[in-house]
């Protein structure tokens, strides 16, 4: 019998899980919302620069079309051509939506929404709400939701952790089974249909631009469990980040789309003042390699210059690996309104005004492109689990354009929310056959026995382990030694793992144990970017090896498939061919 | 000048929302641009006392690590504010950190902030779009409106605010400053309006605005700079007439 109310878990709260529950509530759903964290706080609320959506409000000529293909282009052809042309042609309706649902869009003098120019394209496209536009766009999403909780629609579960799926015998997924973060007490939970919005995967290369909770756990559990997992070695790394203590805060595009420009003192060790050296002596490098383009080439390749000029060139400000950015050159009134945000940021973290010096910025992990595999209704492999959001690998190819990840992310929750009230409104209803008592059996044995291992090892310093070594061999520029030595690394990191010691046991609140789980997810899902990386020998996108430094259609214009061996306790692989059947791939040259 | 060797911290400790608080005291090795995060990563890393006794990490909320998801406030030195933007080398030492007073404690720093989503859904504080399908742009807007509506937008619901108000007590159960200055925000959107006496009928009676004595504690500490007493004044306004003419009305 069809179900007309069917129950819908979403795991993630940031846009991509916000999106889908919106959706399953106006569809009739029910949605019961999981998230680490208070779903406000999400991820989501750092993206600073904007949106994208060819609105051609600026009179320049741009479609859709064009927009479609600058993604495509801009990602070096690895992305399957309809969703993306599908995303593209719906995004200025969902700028409409936001624009509807209240959020404050930059104006221009008529009123109508301001759009910015942001990397790798030519056209301004970029809708932004300050310099705040991910903050922006979560509220609403987030407001619209408490309008469904306050109906009735919704159930939040927040402070809640997903462990794993709930798998009946044929693999058909039941329900899930999560953790609550304060009484630390493991259950399942029963539903039709479940939509994982979990994040990208920053904290596995220890210090990125993601926020604290951006692990990937999830998404290793999932592919543990059978879902595969696609294009893992494509790792975006911005080219502007702040350097810190405990994260790399990230400088938005945005500051080079208002005209912020990189340069670097043109004399080795010339420590004066920025200010004081003259235009001539300073090497605006991106200017000079890409005419066209300027400082606004896509990531990939910025993030390689400002590497070549720093390690190549010895020309780091202070001898350190650090580029100036500079934006002293616009006037302020400018900066305050369209880029406070940001610069805020900077005065706060780093003590400096970026109005009247400029800042120093040095590439940084930033964006995952891959991600969970679905198809192109973003179902996973396993039947009644789908995924939206930087969770999965759909529409960024091998290298994410600026401002293009906000709109996937919407727009996948648009897709993953009907498909997934579609699919159970078809699901028979599930016979109790113990497969529920089992899954969380399995997951209370886990906690039991971290809770008992008294061996050395620090779950938080075998982090910072794995965070140097990826960081180290699994970024700009990789090497298959390298690769492989990274490999090795990470089963001895594994067996490691075994003799844990956690230093705190209580059942109450204890967020060593939460962290120490996700270690071992971290742990297991970067051995499928190292291998993955190591296998494709070719450049492409972010994905960039000295030794085949040409990209190579002819043997990897191919999604990576990886899927975990059980036995083996490691992953292996297999390759689809990308559809390539709306633009025919071309050489990329910015 | 501050010791750049070491960093000492004083941490109010309490294992559970029904334990009895300690306090306990750690020495940790300085960092430029150390915050005050990054210190308790550093203690999760090596948990140990200035002592030398072996303790438990400290549980303490973040997420975005630059001040955007409101997650870290708790009292720093006393006053209330983000941890993650609370650079070591700003703040006078030994660093004494406790959990916000007027919010349940979950454990050591992390406390349970529920009540200003309970009153975001009481203010309705939401724009009533009639559902997700194109009907076009959205209303236009001035540059100005829009430079008035995104300061407010900002609000990232630390409940800041809330811990420093006097009026913010169990007795007054006053919905606070952040919910007062959403009202503000949707009632001035033009179709979020359509909801505004609502939202002034539920700012009325006990708990509601009027427990404000205008102390201005809440803009003080406020780490996104919202106007909150220029949005009380003008929302208090706004109820006060809402008042007169409902009761007119009857
Ligand atoms: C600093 C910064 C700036 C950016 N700027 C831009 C920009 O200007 N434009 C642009 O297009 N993109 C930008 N991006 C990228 C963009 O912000 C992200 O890709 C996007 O917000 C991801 O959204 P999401 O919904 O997929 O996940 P997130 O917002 O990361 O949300 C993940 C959710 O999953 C939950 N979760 C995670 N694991 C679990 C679990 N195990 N159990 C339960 N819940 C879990 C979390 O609590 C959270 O609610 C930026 C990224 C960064 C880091
Ligand atoms: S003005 Fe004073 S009383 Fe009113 S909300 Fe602010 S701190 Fe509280
Ligand atoms: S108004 Fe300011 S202090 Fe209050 S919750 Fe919002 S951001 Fe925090
Ligand atoms: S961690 Fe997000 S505000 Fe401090």
């Amino acid at each position: 019998m069809a179900l007309s109310n069917p129950r819908i878990i979403v795991v993630g709260g940031g846009l991509a899980g916000l999106a889908a529950v919106i959706k399953v509530a106006e569809m009739g759903g029910h949605v019961d919302l999981f998230s680490i964290v208070p779903v406000k706080r999400s991820h989501s609320v750092c993206a600073q620069g904007g949106i994208n959506a060819a609105k051609n409000l600026k009179g320049e000529g741009d479609s859709t079309w064009q927009h479609f293909d600058d993604t495509i282009y801009g990602g070096d052809f690895l992305a399957n051509q309809p969703p993306v042309k599908d995303m593209c042609d719906a995004a200025p309706g969902i700028i409409d939506l936001l624009d509807r649902m209240g959020v404050p869009f930059n104006r221009t003098p008529e009123g109508l929404l301001d759009f910015r120019r942001f990397g790798g394209t030519l056209f301004n496209r970029t809708a932004f709400a300050g310099a705040t536009t991910g903050q922006q766009l979560l509220y609403a999403l987030d407001e619209q939701v408490r309008r469904y909780e306050a109906e009735g629609k919704v159930s939040k579960y927040e402070g809640w952790e997903f462990l794993s799926a709930v798998l009946d015998a044929r693999r058909v997924c039941r329900g899930i089974c999560a953790m609550d973060l304060r009484s630390m007490a493991i259950c399942t939970f029963p539903a039709h249909a479940v939509i994982i919005a979990t994040g990208g995967i920053g904290a596995i290369f220890g210090k990125s631009t993601n926020s604290v909770v951006c692990t990937g756990s999830s998404q290793s559990a999932l592919y543990q469990q059978g879902a595969y997992y696609a294009n893992g070695e494509f790792i975006q790394v911005h080219p502007t980040s702040i350097p810190g203590e405990d994260k790399l805060r990230l400088m938005s595009e945005s500051a080079r789309g208002e005209g912020g420009r990189v340069w670097v003192p043109k004399k080795p060790g010339d420590n004066r003042d920025p200010k004081l050296i003259p235009d001539g002596e300073r090497w605006y490098f991106l200017e000079e390699w890409y005419p066209k383009y300027g400082n606004l080439v896509p990531r990939d390749v910025a993030t390689r210059a400002i590497h070549k000029v720093v390690y190549e060139h010895k020309l780091g400000v202070d001898g350190k690996p650090m580029v100036y950015l500079d934006l002293t050159h616009i006037d302020r009134k400018v900066l305050d309104r369209k880029l406070e945000g940001i610069l805020e940021i900077y005065e706060k973290f780093v003590g400096d005004d970026p109005r009247d010096t400029p800042m120093k910025i040095f590439p940084g992990v930033h964006y995952t492109m891959g991600g969970l595999w679905v198809d192109f209704k973003q179902a996973t492999n396993i039947a009644g689990i789908y995924a939206a959001g930087e969770c999965e690998y759909q529409y960024h190819g091998a290298n994410r354009l600026g401002a293009n990840s906000l709109v996937s992310c919407i727009w996948g929750g648009f897709v993953a929310g009907p498909e997934a009230v579609k699919y159970a409104r078809n699901a028979f209803s599930p016979a109790s056959d113990g497969h529920f008592e089992a899954e969380q059996k399995r997951q209370e044995d886990i906690n039991a026995k971290l809770m008992r291992a008294d061996g050395r090892e620090n779950p938080f310093l075998l982090w910072r382990e794995l965070g140097d070594i990826m960081t180290q061999n699994c970024t700009v520029i990789r090497d298959n030694q390298n690769l492989r030595a990274t490999d090795a690394k990470l089963v001895e990191l594994l067996e490691r793992y075994q003799s844990i010691n956690l230093s705190d046991r209580t059942q109450w609140a204890n967020t060593t144990i939460g962290f120490t789980r996700q270690l071992y997810n971290m742990l297991q899902l970067a051995r499928v970017i190292a291998q993955g990386a190591a296998l494709r020998d070719e450049s492409r996108g972010a994905h960039y090896k000295p030794d085949f430094p040409e990209r190579d259609d002819k043997n990897w214009l191919k999604t990576t498939k990886a899927t975990f061996a059980p036995d083996a306790d490691e992953p292996r692989f297999e390759f689809e061919p990308v559809d390539i059947s709306l633009i025919p791939p071309r050489a990329r040259k910015y | 000048m501050a010791d750049q060797k070491n960093v000492a911290l004083k941490i109010k400790r309490q294992d559970n929302p029904t334990a009895k608080p300690r306090w306990e005291e750690f020495e940790i090795p300085w960092k430029r641009g150390m915050n005050v995060t990054s210190c308790l990563m550093e203690i999760a890393a090596s948990p140990v006392t200035r002592q030398g006794t072996a303790t438990t990490p400290i549980t303490y909320d973040s997420n975005c690590l630059e001040e955007v998801c409101g997650s870290c406030a708790m009292l720093i030195n006393g006053r209330a504010r983000m941890a993650c933007s609370a650079l070591v080398d700003q703040l006078e030492r030994p660093i004494r950190l406790e959990p916000f007073s007027k919010f349940p404690v979950v454990r050591d720093l992390s406390v349970d902030r529920t009540v200003l989503f309970e009153n975001l859904k009481r203010v309705k504080a939401w724009v009533p779009v009639d559902g997700t399908y194109d009907l076009g742009a959205g209303p236009r807007m001035s540059m100005d409106d829009q430079e008035a509506a995104y300061p407010l937008s900002r609000c990232i619901s630390c409940c800041c605010c809330m811990e420093a108000c006097p009026q913010f007590t169990e007795s007054t159960g006053f919905v606070g400053a952040a919910a007062i200055s959403q009202v503000r925000l949707f009632n001035t959107h033009p179709t979020g309006a359509a909801l505004k006496r609502e939202r002034l009928v539920a700012l009325m009676g006990d708990g509601g605005i009027q427990e404000c004595g205008y102390a201005q504690n809440c803009v003080e500490v406020c780490p996104k700079d919202i106007p909150l007493t220029r949005s009380i004044s003008q929302v208090g306004g706004e109820v006060i007439k809402q008042a007169l003419s409902d009761w007119f009305r009857k």
